[in-house]
């Protein structure tokens, strides 16, 4: 059998932390040390279900009862009077309320068509289209912005795990990965059990009798409109709790440390809920919750910290305006982004509302985007970590200076 | 149940190149072309099958360095033992001190230095067989189409041996590379020689210490036959099980070996861990096999059993059924087992020759790809198509390991099952390994170019549809090497 330590060696990717081996010096010249963490959510963030425009009229008409609301047993965390949080994160809601985090709402990449790999692709590059280069926009903003003295990586860190795209590039990154597995999330078993079924009934059932998944039957992830819906979760609720918090707290721990880290990449996966979303009580409420956790984590670790941190936890695209044929979405374009950290000017939605009528949605599917997330992002580095302007429009963002950063995030 | 085949002929050749040898490797161009003459010119290239690394031990001189480490080892322990002793005796000495000076400090340091003896890391057998499975697995990765691969692979396990059984563990790559390799494309006769002759297989099947009643060494000592060998030999690895040998034929078939066995290491420092024939414990006198008699004529006695085995007629079909199902289908078509028996019987046992009518058979093109691959079949191919050439080959024995197809350790001496039922169970192992190796290079990879260059116009909708959809790079490649076309061949 495979033991936990070896099983480790193979097992890379979520969850790992990839931090930046040097500190930043113009920000500390100014007498301040931030800290930048980003989070990377793959399979793309439902943005609706987690900050509902519960004031837009046409809401609960496009999501019916799966429409979040600010009353009922499972109501939504009021923001302000036109958009509620997902009640699965009330520490992101008491962050809000203290002024520790903004939602940018509407907010999409330029990539306008719909499938995950190229969206991750021009999330994490930063680049206009997909397949466009094999380094990310956060490590290049690190390769062009001075360093201060190499991070005392004290055995934690390990040179050697893939990092996300977002952080791989010329400047050196260190890796830091979970001493757990992420938890066996039941998606790609679901996934791989229709494909079975569609194809070879043989291999089908000596996977559902080696893992008792009779639970999952019509759990389509290929969005199959003839079948009932019947699983709950999908996924291991604790586990995946545990995991999440296990990753942020240590993230957090490195980063607090006074010659640790002060730039990482995070990611999660598990994000694609095409069926049975669960918004309230189901997978994406698991996920969610999780999430919240993690920002927990996040903020306790951080110490003194906190206060000159600003974490971003963004995704490739968003799901569709309407619920599908298997209390799911399917892929959209705009969604949410999520900032959070002492550091933040907070307490805010930011968003240029497009309306979710018939004619406002975006191919009469998604929610149409109205912010460039690259503005959002380049707010932060800006005004944060003091990446200059010429470099965000050249070599973050390359083909971006139309897009100007975002002000007074922090 | 299965895929259905396209019929058209390249696709027929993706399924080929799959069924007979290795998934093209990421990045490699005319992979998917003419995949007849590819294989066909795999096997005419001399020593395709041979792994040329010079650091690699003979199994002689692997034995003789075992033998050393266990001398060295052995050394160690009494002088430690001895220290131990003496240690013991200080301690005592000084408590008996301390409790006079009534001060118990100072216990510290003695403490300390029993805790810090150094981790010895694997022994030196362990060491060669990580050694030359790293170079087994280095040249699956690196071989072409991998037909030659994959019939060292079959022969390996039609002969195996096990890594468990007392001094096999370092002879277990040198065995390979000795016996099966430089003969997988050449006599059937060659390669029985030379495997049966092989230390790791007479220490394996215990033909090492088995003697002659009426030999010199069994007149003198209470010790005798030992059948395991002779009785394997016959029932897997020639003729095949009830093909009308008795109970006597193994019998006398053990006598007439008996001697065929291994220079003791600390007989000899340059010859140690070597066959040898020891007349000593040979069985004198003229012996009956299968309605042949056997003149006394020391190691050639063995030699003609031998010989006469190769040419047998059982043997041919024995052969010509496990090469069937092992590359076609676990109940493969009647009349392409008895063309391969007949190949084998007119050739003489040729088996470059019985693979070619292997792979140009129709029968062997037609099938439907039912076969699920063997674990290390897909683990290696896995492998292969995401270009990963992993550093430390250990996560991958423990791969191999999980999926119950430990290399080199055969539970029983008829090695691992050709029957795909046989390792359905371990399908939601795959989805682990899978997602382990997805997760460490998934993000790095197109999925589309990867099964492109993998499956070309072969992988159905559905699947295509399936990879589309992933979440991630990493899932949409795990769910690729999950697919039923990655899956069975």
């Amino acid at each position: 059998m495979i033991h936990q330590s070896n099983r480790r060696e193979l097992l890379l990717g979520s969850g790992a932390l990839f931090a930046w081996a040097y500190l930043p010096r113009v920000a500390q010249a100014e007498g301040r040390d931030p800290r930048f963490l980003v989070i990377v959510l793959r399979g793309a963030l439902d943005g609706l279900a987690t900050v509902a425009p519960v004031g837009d009229p046409d809401w609960q008409r496009l999501r019916g009862d799966n429409a979040l609301t600010t009353d009922g047993a499972t109501a939504a965390l009021p923001l302000d009077a036109f958009f509620a949080l997902n009640p699965a994160m009330p520490n992101l809601h008491r962050l809000y309320k203290a002024g520790q985090a903004t939602i940018v709402h509407a907010v999409a990449t330029p990539y306008r068509e719909r499938s995950h790999f190229d969206g991750q692709d021009v999330l994490e590059s930063g680049f206009i289209r997909p397949g466009s280069a094999d380094t990310g926009w956060l490590n290049r903003a690190l390769a062009g912005m001075p360093a201060a003295g190499r991070v005392n990586p004290k055995q934690a860190f390990a040179v050697g795990p893939i990092a996300p795209l977002v952080a791989r590039g010329p400047a050196p990154v260190l890796a830091w990965t979970p001493p757990r597995l992420p938890p066996a999330s039941n998606d790609t078993m679901s996934r791989l059990v229709d494909l079975y079924r569609h194809t070879d009934p043989a291999l089908a059932t000596a996977m559902e009798e080696r893992s008792a998944l009779s639970a999952i039957a019509g759990s389509g992830a290929m969005g199959d409109t003839a079948k009932k819906p019947q699983m709950a979760q999908g996924i291991p609720g604790a586990a995946v709790r545990a995991y999440f918090a296990e990753s942020a707290s240590a993230a957090a721990k490195f980063m607090a440390r006074p010659d640790g880290p002060r730039v990482g990449a995070l990611a999660f996966d598990g994000w694609d809920t095409h069926a049975n979303e669960g918004a309230t009580k189901g997978r994406l409420a698991v996920l969610l919750a999780a999430l919240d956790g993690a920002i927990t984590a996040l903020e306790s670790g951080m110490g003194d910290s906190w206060k000159d941190s600003v974490v971003a936890v963004i995704t490739e695209f968003g799901r569709t305006a309407r619920i599908n044929g298997t209390e799911g979405t399917d892929h959209g374009t705009a969604t949410i982004a999520l900032l959070v950290g002492g550091a933040l000017k907070g307490g805010r939605v930011i968003a240029d509302w497009p309306g979710l009528k018939e004619a406002n949605l975006r191919d009469g599917r998604d929610l149409k985007p109205t912010t460039d997330l690259r503005s959002v992002m380049k707010g932060i580095l800006q005004d944060h970590l003091r990446v200059d302007d010429h470099l965000l429009a050249k070599d973050v963002f390359p083909g971006s200076q139309a897009i100007s950063p975002l002000a007074g995030l922090v | 149940m299965g895929l259905k085949m396209a019929r058209d002929p390249r696709a027929q050749g993706v399924v080929a190149l799959h069924r007979f040898g290795l998934p093209p490797k990421l990045g490699s161009t005319n992979s998917i072309g003419d995949t007849r003459s590819v294989l066909l010119a795999e096997l005419d290239r001399p020593g395709a099958a041979l792994i040329k690394n010079n650091d690699l031990l003979t199994s002689g001189e692997a034995a003789r360095a075992a033998f050393d480490f266990r001398q060295e080892r052995k050394a160690a322990r009494l002088a430690a033992n001895a220290q131990n002793e003496a240690e013991k005796l200080q301690e005592k000495q000084e408590k008996q001190q301390e409790k006079q000076a009534g001060s118990p400090e100072d216990k510290q340091p003695a403490q300390q230095n029993n805790a810090a003896k150094p981790n010895p890391g694997p022994g030196v057998p362990q060491q060669i067989y990580l050694e030359e499975s790293k170079a087994r697995l280095e040249s699956a990765l690196a071989a072409d189409a991998g037909f030659v691969e994959r019939l060292v692979w079959f022969w390996s396990n039609h002969f195996c041996i096990s890594a468990d059984k007392g001094g096999v563990r370092p002879l277990c790559g040198a065995y390979e590379r000795e016996a099966i390799r430089p003969h997988v494309t050449g006599k059937f006769s060659d390669m029985l020689l030379a495997v049966e002759s092989h230390p790791a297989m007479l220490l394996y099947l215990d033909n090492a210490r088995s003697i002659g009643p009426n030999s010199f060494a069994g007149l003198r000592r209470d010790k005798g036959l030992n059948e395991n060998l002779a009785r394997e030999i016959l029932e897997l690895h020639t003729l095949g099980v009830r093909t009308g040998y008795s109970q006597d034929d193994v019998t006398s078939f053990a006598k007439v070996i008996t001697g065929w066995s291994i220079v003791p290491p600390r007989q000899s420092s340059d010859r140690g861990g070597e066959f040898t024939f020891n007349p000593r414990m040979h069985e004198p006198g003229t012996h009956r096999v299968i309605g042949n008699d056997y003149e006394d004529r020391g190691f050639e006695q063995g030699r003609a059993v031998l010989l006469n085995l190769a040419k047998n007629p059982a043997t041919a079909n024995h052969i010509a059924l496990k090469l069937a199902s092992h590359f076609v289908a676990d109940d493969p078509p009647r009349s392409l087992v008895a063309s391969l028996a007949a190949r084998f019987l007119d050739t003489k046992g040729d088996l470059k020759e019985v693979s070619k009518t292997l792979i140009t058979a129709p029968e062997a093109w037609d099938a439907n790809p039912t076969k699920l691959r063997r674990p290390s079949d897909w683990v290696v191919s896995s492998l292969r198509v995401c270009g990963v050439k992993p550093p430390d080959v250990r996560p991958i024995l423990q791969a191999h390991n999980l999926l119950g197809e430990p290399l080199w350790r055969v539970p029983a001496p008829n090695g691992f099952s050709d029957n795909s039922a046989a390792w359905m169970d371990g399908l939601a192992q795959r989805l682990d390994i899978a997602n382990q190796i997805s997760r460490r290079v998934g993000d790095t990879l197109n999925p589309a170019d990867i099964s492109q260059n993998t499956f070309g116009a072969l992988l159905s909708g559905e699947t295509k549809e399936a990879l589309s959809r992933a979440e991630s790079r990493s899932q949409a490649l795990a769910l690729l090497l999950m697919s039923p076309e990655f899956q069975r061949r």
